[in-house]
């Protein structure tokens, strides 16, 4: 057999093997089939701790109890008891530490997620009570004269 | 004395044994495997969402949690989870509409047709109207991984469907694959990104951000493993619909008041 006849095919074996051993270095360690097999299975096993450790932001009414305990009982005595702290406050993260302020949205946009008036039958927007956002007081903050904490307690 | 011919029939049955494993030698029972092989592969958890679209009143405060949680860019207009609107008036007509996925709520009777134009559907024309939140259905067959070519996207053992951001390429085959629409690219990693209910949240024991944020109970997470669980129950004992369950997904969110122009 002549040579030129098994060069190419060297340089075919040397180029899997590189490619294979490039694989080797490059392919994590957890690489693995999970409990599902190849198909929805084949991944990094330590991504899954990746995400779990993923900052949480959002800390829930508790969280905020431990310190402000009188705002959360004043709110819990009205209907906007439904309402999370954070969803007119923000996100606590590490509050106070970081951040030590958290800003409070007082738009009336914020309001009228809820409070324009959508009569759609078959959906909960039809039971709560609206304004029309361009006849009543325009240009003013409802917490000028609505309690957010209390909307029940009256004008202030 | 050795002869040729006794040496290489030896030698090839010293291979033959060497090669042969000990486990080979033992007795099984079927049984224990089976059952050995169902306590290895199982987990004690697989997270279901339930959601009841009677409830929602399409203030979209979920979509803001979820995009503020979740560190996706609050003004690009992606989101892992958003709120549809749906309109059928008198007249027979279907009107849907989406606006920043429901970010800001709706606070407008007006539709958002696209391309900057509104119809304005009058309350008396309306023959029924509801909000639909979507998000990933964390399917039990999902499409988007059997595409993904470098398995940067996978089932978890509780049935979530992660993202693994190092190792995607951003192909877009799972983007393209998925028949929810549910997955998009990241702004800022360039990588598929989609809703993953939450997995650093529901593994530390706590709710989703969205289900924490509606303040009306219309979302809510589950284990269907658990024959307690209040969403378990709800999905064995009432009436529940699934999302395009013609594609054979098998979608893990469940609906209450699903409507037929839902899709």
């Amino acid at each position: 057999m002549k040579n030129h006849v098994f060069r190419p095919l060297f340089v075919v074996i040397g180029i899997v093997v590189l490619i294979l051993l490039t694989r080797m270095v490059y392919v994590p360690k957890d690489f693995g089939v999970g409990p599902r097999g190849y198909m929805y299975g084949w991944h990094r096993e330590n991504n899954e701790d990746d995400w779990k450790k993923f900052k949480v932001k959002y800390q829930g009414k508790e969280y905020c109890k431990e310190c402000h305990p009188d705002k959360y009982d004043s709110i819990n005595k009205t209907p906007h008891r439904i309402i999370q702290c954070e969803n007119c406050h923000g996100p606590a993260i590490d509050h106070p530490s970081d951040p030590p302020k958290l800003v409070i949205d007082k738009s009336r946009a914020l309001c009228l997620r809820c409070h324009f008036p959508l009569p759609y039958p078959t959906s909960g927007r039809s039971r709560i009570k609206g304004i029309d956002p361009d006849k009543h007081n325009p240009d003013v903050e409802c917490s000028t004269c609505h309690n957010p904490h209390n909307p029940m307690e009256g004008l202030r | 004395m050795i002869t040729r011919r006794n040496f290489l029939k030896k030698t090839a049955l010293g291979i033959a044994g060497a090669t042969l494993p000990l486990a080979a030698l033992k007795i099984v029972d079927p049984k224990k495997l089976l059952a050995e092989a169902a306590a290895d592969k199982s987990s004690a958890v697989r997270w279901v969402f339930l959601v009841d679209t009677y409830k929602c009143v399409g203030c979209g405060m979920c979509v803001k949690a979820c995009k503020l949680e979740n560190e996706i860019p609050y003004d690009a207009n992606v989101t892992r989870t958003w709120v549809e609107r749906y309109v059928l008036t008198k007249q027979g007509g279907l009107l849907a509409d989406s606006p920043k996925g429901a970010r800001d709520g709706y606070t407008t009777t007006k539709i958002d047709l696209g391309l900057g134009e509104y119809k304005d559907v009058k309350n008396q024309d309306i023959e029924k109207a509801f909000f639909v939140p979507k998000l990933c259905n964390q399917c039990e067959n999902p499409p988007c991984v059997q595409v993904c070519p470098v398995g940067a996207t996978y089932q978890a053992p509780d049935g979530v469907v992660l993202v693994d951001r190092t190792w995607c390429i951003g192909c877009g085959y799972c983007i393209m694959g998925c028949p929810y629409g549910v997955r998009f690219f990241h702004p800022v990693y360039h990588t598929a990104e989609k809703c993953n209910f939450c997995y650093h949240r529901i593994t530390k024991g706590m709710k989703t951000a969205c289900v924490d944020a509606c303040p009306f109970g219309a979302r809510q997470i589950g284990n269907i493993k658990d024959p307690n669980d209040p969403v378990t129950k709800v999905i064995r004992d009432q009436r529940v619909g699934v999302l395009k369950s013609e594609f054979g997904t098998k979608p893990q969110v469940y609906y209450i008041g699903l409507d037929e122009e839902v899709r």
